[in-house]
């Protein structure tokens, strides 16, 4: 019998961007950490991203954007996260977002934002911290 | 009704989040888990299981994605559970199978499951079963299953399929080795991937050598094709092999209950004319009026009167 409940994570990335170094860096430190972590590849649209997190039934969607398309994409992700009923998903992000865009994206109910070069502990840490319950 | 009761008519029901729960009950293996089998179990039975395994980076998750959008064409739903080891170390799992399979994954015909091999007590065979299980409940019509063909608990795992495709490519040094793990006595059909590389004929002239012997006493012969994921060519012929061996498996089963149904009759056959002829037998000697008297008079019970009356009958015969 399993004791304690794995941790299952997507790890996504929206928009054009063409490479994924940070994504899979970060995938990587939490497999390292103990969880299971689901990887989507390169330009999955909020559609596919929100779909795949269901079908995965994760816990956390992490998502990593370089482009800049944050402001059009991300509503489109969280309105997609309602709508399917996945309110017991944490959602944080990483990538290059501007200083001023984040309150806005926070208040669109995604959890932390971290900007580049932020140490690979922290999000580990972030993520463990902010587990959501379960019913 | 409790959660567990939602959770399964949602999975009747095709509910994509209830689908996706009620495998991660099985994943984690609580208390609940078995209600929820149970539950399913009477549903299953109807999905074609088809399993694809061989070495790591053979193109298995690419080439699944050709057959899933061949079975999609055919109007056929398809689900897909895709295995990846868990690190014995740290406990974590990086599950990448589904990046070859994205562009499916809005499908609502189509539902993609990865999971991790965990250090599970039933084994991962057990909880890979049971995600089946789920699909198969929920309708879909074809369900995949991907697990790297490494070791035996692979081989284990990929036993839950009814169809086993096993896949190599040229180029990953280790043709001949996924041979060696018992790779070949498990493969219904033979896939040599990469077509479209070079060395492709030769790994395939090795590999056919070899399925020859193993074939000899096998009444469904192990075919070998070549296909290239990346283009899909040899797919369509690839999704035709596999719906051979489904049907030569139902010809197999209905043959199998044909002897069954005649072995039943021909055993009630001779049982009838065996008891009327000892019967009359019995009849003629006058045994029979002797015991039936003795049972009137309740001095004999009828099992203990035939009892008797056979014992003595087949003595006398020795
Ligand atoms: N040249 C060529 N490359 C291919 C073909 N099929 C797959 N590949 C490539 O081979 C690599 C591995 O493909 P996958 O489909 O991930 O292989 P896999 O067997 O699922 O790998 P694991 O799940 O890691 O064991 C990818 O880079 C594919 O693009 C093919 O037919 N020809
Ligand atoms: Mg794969």
């Amino acid at each position: 019998m399993q004791s304690k409940r794995k941790i299952r994570i997507l790890i996504a990335k929206p928009g054009l961007d063409s490479h994924d170094r940070g994504a899979k860096i970060v995938a990587r430190a939490l497999r390292d950490a103990g969880m299971e972590v689901i990887y989507t590849g390169l330009r999955q649209t909020p559609e596919q991203i929100v779909e795949t997190a269901l079908q995965e039934d994760v816990d956390v969607i992490g998502l990593s954007i370089l482009s800049g398309a944050h402001k059009t994409l991300f509503p489109r992700i969280m309105e997609l996260v309602k709508q399917k009923g996945l309110t017991d998903v944490m959602v944080f992000a990483g990538g290059i977002i501007p200083e001023e865009d984040i309150p806005e994206m926070k208040k669109l109910g995604i959890k932390e934002i971290f900007g580049p070069g932020t140490p690979t502990e922290t999000i580990v840490q972030f993520v463990f911290e902010h587990i959501p319950k379960r019913t | 009704m409790t959660k567990i009761e939602e959770i399964v008519q949602g999975v009747l029901n095709g509910d994509r989040r209830s689908i996706a729960r009620a495998i991660t009950i099985i994943e984690n293996n609580t208390a609940e888990t078995q209600k929820l089998i149970a539950s399913i179990y009477p549903h299953t039975g109807k999905a074609h299981i088809i399993g694809i395994t061989g070495p790591g980076g053979s193109g298995k998750s690419t080439l699944i994605e050709k057959i899933i959008r061949k079975y999609r064409q055919k109007g056929k739903t398809v689900g897909v559970i895709a295995v990846d080891p868990t690190s014995p170390f740290t406990g974590g799992a990086f599950l990448g199978d589904r990046i070859r399979m994205q562009e499916l994954s809005t499908d609502q015909g189509v539902f993609i499951r990865s999971m991790a091999t965990r250090n599970y007590m039933g084994g991962i065979a057990k909880a890979t079963k049971d995600a089946v299980k789920v699909l198969d409940a929920t309708g879909k019509d074809i369900i995949i299953v991907e697990t790297v063909g490494a070791g035996q608990s692979e081989v284990e795992i990929i036993k839950v399929a009814q169809t086993i495709v096993v896949i190599c490519a040229p180029g990953l040094g280790d043709e001949i080795q996924a041979i060696k793990a018992g790779m070949m006595e498990i493969a219904d059909i033979f896939v040599v991937n990469k077509a479209d590389r070079e060395n492709a004929d030769k790994a395939l002239m090795d590999i056919q050598a070899m399925l020859q012997l193993n074939n000899k006493e096998k009444a469904w012969k192990t075919p070998i094709l070549k296909t290239a994921a990346l283009t899909g060519k040899g797919v369509l012929q690839l999704v035709e092999k596999i719906e051979e061996h489904k049907h030569f498996l139902e010809k197999e089963l209905e043959r199998k209950r044909s002897r069954e149904k005649a072995e039943a009759e021909l055993t009630e056959a001779i049982k009838e004319k065996v008891a009327t002829s000892i019967i009359e037998d019995l009849k003629r000697e006058g045994k029979f009026e002797e015991f039936l008297q003795k049972i009137l008079e309740k001095e004999m019970d009828p099992a203990s009167a035939a009892e008797k009356l056979l014992n003595e009958r087949f003595r006398k015969q020795v």
